[in-house]
């Protein structure tokens, strides 16, 4: 399978993703470059963590509208996978691939550390080695996490199955609506969250429970 | 003023007060030019000696450190030190001040901080690849505290975060001293494989002198004059001299200069820090032995009808200065235009040792290198030596019960968990964080290998300031024990040297006695200083700082997966204390802050031996697989140290040891605790005595809570609770 990671200036979780892939995949991810035009045809394509452009806009705002990003989107409707991971979220809603939208956190302040999640959906491609509503502990780093969406997409989200991955209770770092970490498209091939699985892929990093996400989706494309 | 930063203004000796320059700095200069200097003269040579840049009243001092060792390949006088950790890999590390603009504009202080000391590491080739702090603040209650500890740890975290390398480490205390002076000082780790760093030195007659990065704009003009001047309650005034950072844009440059540097296309380089373009370009001709010739119009500017002056004295952020092989200008070009950056030959090396620049046209400065570089006066201020202090009387002395001192202690502002703080940084990007912020020492793997760098900052003030010689030994030690304590082998120090004026003797006497308790130390220990920064003049109203010489560690393990951490891993295992225990409670956090007793003592003494043994000894048992959790005993004691290490991971302690508040409280050095399963205890116990090394079990593990026979009994969930309130509770407004 062909896996890309896309790098704008200022992503910076690009390398670690790309770690997790290879260790996935056996083979290293194509590295494209936000200024490419053209992506060569890829199964699973990855918008990383990190700060893209600076974020000194609304976070994900410039990204979105970055020539890769036209690629992106005609490859993800045609069927393409496509995961988004804190940035890359960011990135995903402002593009239109997923609905809402990440504003700062409730605490005004960037938070970093571990956060126990609930996989409330354990069947789309990316979480089906998860149990359905298993616990899971992985970390999050963001100031503006805190996912807000109008009532009615919200109801949808939930109607169709779309809520992947919730913080567990009383551990929302962020103020998020229905405690919600991750969310996918409706064909459950579009994954936003920002939770970061890619920091907790190998024991030594204090676990491996993001490690499955990445064997899931490999194994769904397979 | 900047209607006057020009040629067009005739240099007096009035301008050069006002410029920092003494009258006799003055005559030194108008005798090495031959002539009255310009403007813009005189604004170069004011900041090359400025205290800042020229060491001027340190040099003298730091000349006596150690510097050498097997494990160094580069010491003292480049942008960072350089070591080797085996396998052709080398840390490349630093720490610098950037207290005054914090003080006066903590977020972007406190973020420009971060992102120069970032730059002097991966100038020279490597990858950062960890960031650490050492931050001292006023009183709790003081008005400013909080503005000053939500600005800078926000200004750190806003850097260090977006730029993507993790901040793992760090250290806070709160003292009056630093009321109207806080200290914000950065250190950062990069890697680099051997045959790839890079220095400043720059060669070759005709060699294109190139600048890459940011614009340069009027910021940070005479930021360095700035820091190495009192402050007083007319300092905020001085806020437009503050530096704007801009991590994004360093994120590129860091990137687009991997991506040269990959090349054979660079003789040097060299970031533009303090006094920007000017020491830069001062420093990389001078280190070569060449001259320098600027045209400053080819500069990139951001702002209308700058003078020459505002140029070359601009502490714009993100900016870099290389000298090319000629030919290779368009290859590198390419790599920074890509990553949207400026690039611009403003000018060449030349021989005859000068610094000439041109603007508009017309040359507006000629002055002789050696001058400018190391030219400026060496003073060799007069220093009294701090007197020694009496011991600790505890005659009078009524001590509360252990267990409302021990709660007293674990809520207080030098202990209270500092997660507060570093949850605002990003501790795990990167992937290779193994150990963050809460241990003793971090550990940070080195990428795609199986060794582990292990970093730590220390230093304790208060000690330093009762006793120079023994604070300076012990903020040395401090940072071996913590390095120790996971497994590593410490192998070199950076400094950053943080004291009142030194034109008050009583204060250089304090510098002088820190260096000499540091010096000591890093012989004795094996433990060189390999980099380093001054920062002087840490007064407000006349009021000094705590002489505060920060200490950044660096050691290395070769194969993490023999490191341990801080906390009790198991239930039944021993708990064992190295290291003696005289109960010494002279300028304890428990005299201060149980007591109430302010009274200035002698600290507790520093056994290098002993240091060395126990260091030795414990990283020998980590090895050997005897020891499986080991916590350095430093603030607040044995009694302390035991509590941080069972809240760890939530696994109590029982204690049939009897002890009275002395014993418990005592911060005697030298002292680890370590946890050894009941399988590796014969090992452990056999390994001490050949070692002679002084053990002493005093419990067990187990249970989920601390407890003393007949003294205390505390879960560790209250514990816990206490230790992690205070500082949400501080900032919050709550408290204080």
């Amino acid at each position: 399978m062909q896996a890309a990671v896309i790098v704008f200036p200022g992503s910076n979780c690009d390398r670690d993703v790309a770690v997790c892939l290879e260790a996935a995949t056996g083979t290293p991810p194509l590295m494209a470059w936000h200024g490419d035009a053209s992506l060569p045809d890829c199964d699973l394509i990855v918008l990383p963590g990190g700060f893209s452009y600076g974020d000194y806009l609304r976070c994900g705002s410039m990204a979105a509208n970055s020539p890769i990003m036209r690629e992106v989107v005609a490859q993800a409707h045609k069927g393409a996978a496509v995961l988004g991971i804190c940035n890359g979220f960011q990135i995903l809603t402002e593009c239109g691939l997923l609905p809402g939208v990440l504003m700062q956190n409730t605490g005004l302040n960037f938070v970093c550390r571990d956060t126990r999640l609930t996989v409330s959906n354990a069947q789309n491609a990316f979480t089906h080695l998860y149990q359905q509503d298993e616990e899971i502990i992985i970390p999050v780093a963001h100031n503006e996490g805190n996912y807000f969406a109008d009532e009615s997409t919200l109801a949808s989200l939930q109607e169709h199955q779309q809520i992947a991955f919730t913080y567990g209770a009383g551990d929302n770092p962020n103020g998020a609506s229905l405690d919600i970490a991750g969310i996918t498209d409706k064909s459950g091939k579009i994954l936003g969250m920002m939770p970061h699985p890619e920091r907790r892929a190998e024991a030594a990093l204090g676990g491996e429970d993001g490690k499955r996400l990445f064997t899931g989706i490999v194994e769904s494309l397979a | 003023m900047s209607t006057r930063l020009n040629n067009l203004v005739d240099v007096t000796e009035d301008i050069a007060r006002e410029h920092g320059l003494t009258d006799d700095e003055y005559k030194m200069i108008v005798g090495h030019l031959g002539r009255t200097p310009n403007m813009t003269e005189l604004g170069v040579f004011s900041v090359m000696w400025s205290e800042h840049c020229s060491y001027k009243s340190s040099r003298k001092w730091l000349k006596k450190l150690p510097t050498e060792g097997p494990q160094v390949i580069q010491g003292p006088g480049e942008n960072a030190g350089v070591i080797d950790i085996g396998d052709g890999d080398t840390a490349i590390f630093k720490m610098e001040s950037h207290n005054h603009p914090s003080f006066i504009e903590p977020y972007q202080g406190a973020a420009t901080g971060v992102g120069g000391i970032m730059r002097d590491v991966f100038t020279m080739g490597a990858r950062p690849v960890a960031n650490l702090n050492a931050l001292r603040f006023g009183e709790p209650s003081h008005p400013k505290t909080r503005h000053l500890v939500a600005g800078v740890v926000s200004g750190i975290g806003g850097y260090g975060n977006c730029i993507g390398v993790p901040t793992v480490g760090g250290e806070v205390n709160f003292d009056a001293s630093y009321n109207g002076n806080i200290l914000v000082n950065a250190m950062c780790v990069g890697t680099a494989r051997a045959d790839k760093i890079f220095y400043a030195a720059a060669t070759g007659i005709g060699s294109p002198v190139v600048y890459v990065g940011a614009k340069t704009g009027r910021d940070g003009i005479h930021g360095a004059t700035m820091a190495s001047a009192e402050f007083d309650d007319a300092s905020q005034e001085k806020r437009p001299t503050v530096q704007v950072g801009d991590p994004f844009t360093e994120k590129l440059l860091l990137e687009a200069c991997q991506e040269l540097m990959a090349s054979d296309a660079i003789i040097g380089i060299q970031d533009m820090g303090a006094a920007g373009l000017t020491s830069s370009s001062v420093e990389m001709a001078d280190k070569g032995g060449v001259g320098i010739f600027i045209d400053l119009d080819k500069v990139p500017c951001r702002e209308t009808a700058m003078s020459g002056y505002e140029m070359l004295l601009s502490e714009s952020q993100e900016r870099m200065l290389m000298v090319l092989k000629p030919g290779r200008e368009a290859e590198a070009e390419k790599i920074f235009h890509r990553w949207g950056l400026d690039f611009a030959v403003i000018g060449e090396l030349t021989d005859g040792h000068r610094m000439v620049v041109h603007h508009q046209g017309e040359e507006i400065a000629d002055m002789p290198l050696t001058h400018l570089a190391d030219g400026a006066p060496e003073y060799d201020r007069p220093h009294v030596a701090t007197p020694k202090r009496p011991e600790f009387d505890a005659s009078n002395v009524t001590h509360p019960a252990i267990a409302d001192s021990l709660k007293s202690l674990m809520g207080n502002s030098e202990i209270a968990s500092r997660r507060w703080i570093w949850e605002q940084y990003d501790s795990m990007v990167m992937g290779d964080t193994l150990v963050g912020p809460g241990g003793d020492a971090a550990l940070v793997r080195v990428h795609g290998t199986q060794k582990a760098l292990a970093m730590s900052t220390d230093v304790t003030p208060r000690y330093c300031f009762a006793d120079p010689i023994e604070g300076g030994k012990q903020a040395v030690a401090e940072a071996y024990r913590n390095i120790s304590a996971t497994g590593a082998t410490p192998l070199a120090i950076t400094n950053c040297l943080n004291f009142g004026n030194p034109e008050r003797p009583e204060i250089m006497g304090q510098f002088v006695g820190c260096l000499d308790g540091m010096g000591q130390a890093c012989l004795a220990l094996d433990f060189p200083v390999v980099s380093g920064n001054v920062s002087l003049y840490n007064e407000t109203n006349g009021t000094g700082i705590l002489p505060t010489p920060a200490i950044g560690g660096v050691g290395v393990i070769a194969d993490y997966n023999n490191a341990i951490g801080s906390g009790f891993t198991q239930a039944d295992a021993h708990v064992f204390v190295i290291g003696a225990s005289h109960g010494a409670l002279g300028c304890s956090l428990y005299q201060r802050h149980v007591l109430q007793d302010e009274a200035i003592v002698a600290p507790p003494a520093v056994d290098l031996q002993a240091e060395r043994a126990h260091g030795e000894f414990v990283r020998a048992t980590i090895a050997a697989g005897a020891v499986s959790a080991a916590h350095d005993v430093s603030d607040g004691g044995l009694l302390v140290a035991l509590s941080e290490m069972a809240m760890r991971h939530g696994i109590g302690v029982s204690s049939q040891q009897q002890g009275d508040s002395a014993y418990w409280f005592g911060e005697d050095q030298g002292r680890y605790i370590v946890q050894v399963s009941a399988d590796q205890l014969a090992g452990f116990t056999t390994a001490a005595q050949a070692a002679g090394v002084n053990v002493n079990e005093i419990g067990k593990t187990g249970g989920d809570e601390l407890t003393i026979d007949a003294t205390l009994t505390i879960s560790i969930a209250e514990l816990t609770r206490i230790n992690q309130d205070w500082f949400p509770d501080l900032m919050s407004g709550k408290t204080a």
